[in-house]
């Protein structure tokens, strides 16, 4: 049951799309999904044991419209940080074909942002250079960079703390420095692994509205791992739920057909969120409890 | 969305002042060695007498005698210390990114690591004849190994996140070296730099000691000859003195370049 228009509309009777903001005009819609999945197996040698070889995802298929906010949800261990690495283009799949907007990937995927888990900015750069790195990476002069660094960390409420380093900011700080540093490139697919799942519970909505927001300008196609249900239905158009590893792969989707602009905080008392949580869990409980069984054995 | 505010840092109890009593310890040493070697428990001939030693030390200062030793001790350590480390620092980034390199020179880096470098100095002194350049390398061949090894792991150790990140950001290989392995290597560099300050000293000495026309090791090396117990002292003061201040300094430097690390800048509080 995909979701294909992520129309704002609660009910999906109500057959007019909302017109895109005006900020996606460079990115022409093209008729390709922005990532596209096909048939993706994933297999990790064990060294000296060629005959154990672990297979953590086998045969996944799996595809991200254009725009589209797509969460994979699944119990720990399931591979969903191998298909996100192999949607980022840091790991080529052992056999499956992985396409951005029509394009075989080969090598890192030049479309794609990517918010990882743990802590990922650079150490020894303050925060204002961590948000104007990716800029010059790309060869922006250093003092534009900073700049339109300077304005993204204004953006996200940090910009009395430019001059700070990494570890002189709380963990929700470093999370929004990472997000504007991922952000301020302005990539047409976002992928996410777990940004949030370290933070507190009220930093983590504050984050996730956040994201929201952000998203909401640009409208970026997302892929948002997390093995957090309520988060899942909350933050995407739709969930996929993925079964417990090894050889993991999709079972199951559903379209998340809240309204937006959505607030995190509140989404969960909506009846319709508990009705499809209740869904949802009903096809997950049973990977977390293969997981749970096969971790114990 | 509200302002988030920096966990509030617990600051540590106020310590004990704590160079009293390093004052006192010295002094307890210093006078437990005046007493006995003036009883004659310890004899004065060859222990040496703390007066005397202070005596010769400040003598080489109001003369000026040890002006010129000091300067080629020191100017050797310095140049051993200042090779020695960029040659560790670009052999480690090379062969820690080149995996074949590595392991084609594996067993003879464990080699030439493990063979007692100091006896090189005789094959320098033949080689480079008794002037500064003998000691300068077998300095360089002590430093170069303590500042290889932790540039080489320090590079093997590169967060796996960070450096997937810069590639995500659109780092290339170059900028990958910049921004990520050098940065990174070069906070492990300083935590060698004390360790690797020390050596190129040892380098120095010791070169001076297997022999020389000038430098501090000369100078102990000519009052040994003569039984001057007294003298070799003077000298490993002066010795002990300069290595404490080459390792301020390498603290303070490491305060300044490294203010990005946890713990760098508090730790000295």
């Amino acid at each position: 049951m995909s979701n294909s228009d992520h129309a704002n509309s609660g009910e999906s009777s109500r057959a007019l799309p909302v017109p895109r903001p005006s900020s996606l005009a460079p990115h022409p819609s093209s008729a390709a999904p922005a990532l596209d999945l096909a048939n993706i197996t994933c297999s990790f040698a064990d060294r000296g044991h060629p005959e154990r070889n672990y297979t953590a995802v086998r045969d996944a298929t799996l595809t991200v419209g254009d725009g589209e906010f797509v969460a994979l949800v699944g119990p720990t261990g399931c591979g969903k940080s191998t298909l996100l690495n192999v949607g980022a283009g840091l790991l080529a799949p052992t056999s499956g074909t992985a396409r951005t907007f029509g394009d075989a990937l080969s090598g890192i995927n030049r479309h794609a942002g990517y918010l990882f888990q743990p802590d990922s900015l650079f150490p020894w750069r303050n925060a204002l250079d961590n948000i104007a790195a990716g800029l010059e990476f790309r060869g922006v002069a250093k003092h534009e960079a900073r700049t339109r660094a300077q304005s993204w960390l204004a953006r996200v409420g940090l910009a009395a703390h430019a001059a700070k380093y990494p570890h002189e900011l709380s963990g929700g700080m470093r999370k929004r420095v990472a997000l504007a540093q991922t952000w301020i490139l302005q990539p047409r697919v976002l992928l996410m692994d777990e940004p949030f799942s370290a933070l507190d519970v009220q930093t983590r909505q504050l984050m996730e509205n956040q994201l929201l927001a952000l998203w909401a300008d640009n409208r970026a196609s997302v892929l948002f791992v997390t093995h957090d249900l309520e988060e899942a239905i909350a933050l995407a158009d739709r969930v996929v739920v993925l079964s417990a590893g090894p050889e993991s792969g999709p079972i199951a989707e559903f379209a998340v057909e809240l309204p937006r602009p959505r607030d995190v905080a509140e989404i969960g008392l909506q009846p319709q969120f508990r009705a499809l949580y209740r869904e949802i869990w009903a096809a997950l409980k049973d990977q977390v409890l293969t997981a749970y069984a096969r971790a114990q054995a | 969305m509200p302002e988030l505010k920096p966990e509030v840092t617990v600051r540590a109890p106020a310590r004990r002042l704590l160079w009293p009593w390093h004052l006192l310890l010295l002094a307890l040493v210093l006078g437990a060695w005046y007493v006995l070697t003036r009883l004659e428990i310890m004899p004065p001939f060859f222990f040496g007498e703390p007066l005397v030693v202070a005596q010769r030390v400040l003598d080489w200062f109001a003369t000026g005698k040890i002006f010129p030793h000091l300067g080629v001790t020191l100017l050797e350590t310095l140049l051993a210390f200042a090779i020695g480390t960029v040659l560790g620092l670009v052999v480690g980034l090379w062969l820690a990114l080149a995996p074949f390199a590595s392991r084609l020179l594996d067993p003879y880096i464990t080699a030439v690591n493990s063979m007692p470098r100091v006896i090189l100095a005789p094959i320098f002194a033949v080689w480079f004849g008794l002037g500064i350049w003998s000691k300068v390398l077998l300095g360089v061949t002590l430093v170069f190994f303590i500042v290889f090894f932790s540039v080489y792991h320090g590079v093997r150790e590169v967060s796996p996140v960070v450096l997937n990140n810069a590639r995500m950001l659109g780092a290339g290989r170059r900028q990958l070296l910049r921004n990520v392995y050098l940065p990174s290597a070069t906070a492990w560099v300083f935590s060698s730099l004390h360790a690797s300050v020390g050596m190129a000293f040892v380098g120095a000495v010791v070169g001076e000691y297997l022999g020389s026309a000038r430098g501090v090791g000369y100078l102990i090396l000519q009052a040994e000859g003569v039984f001057d117990i007294n003298t070799v002292l003077a000298g490993v003061v002066v010795l002990t003195a300069c290595a404490l201040v080459l390792d301020r300094i390498v603290t303070v430097a490491e305060r300044r370049l490294l203010r990005w690390r946890p713990g760098a800048t508090a730790e000295h509080y």
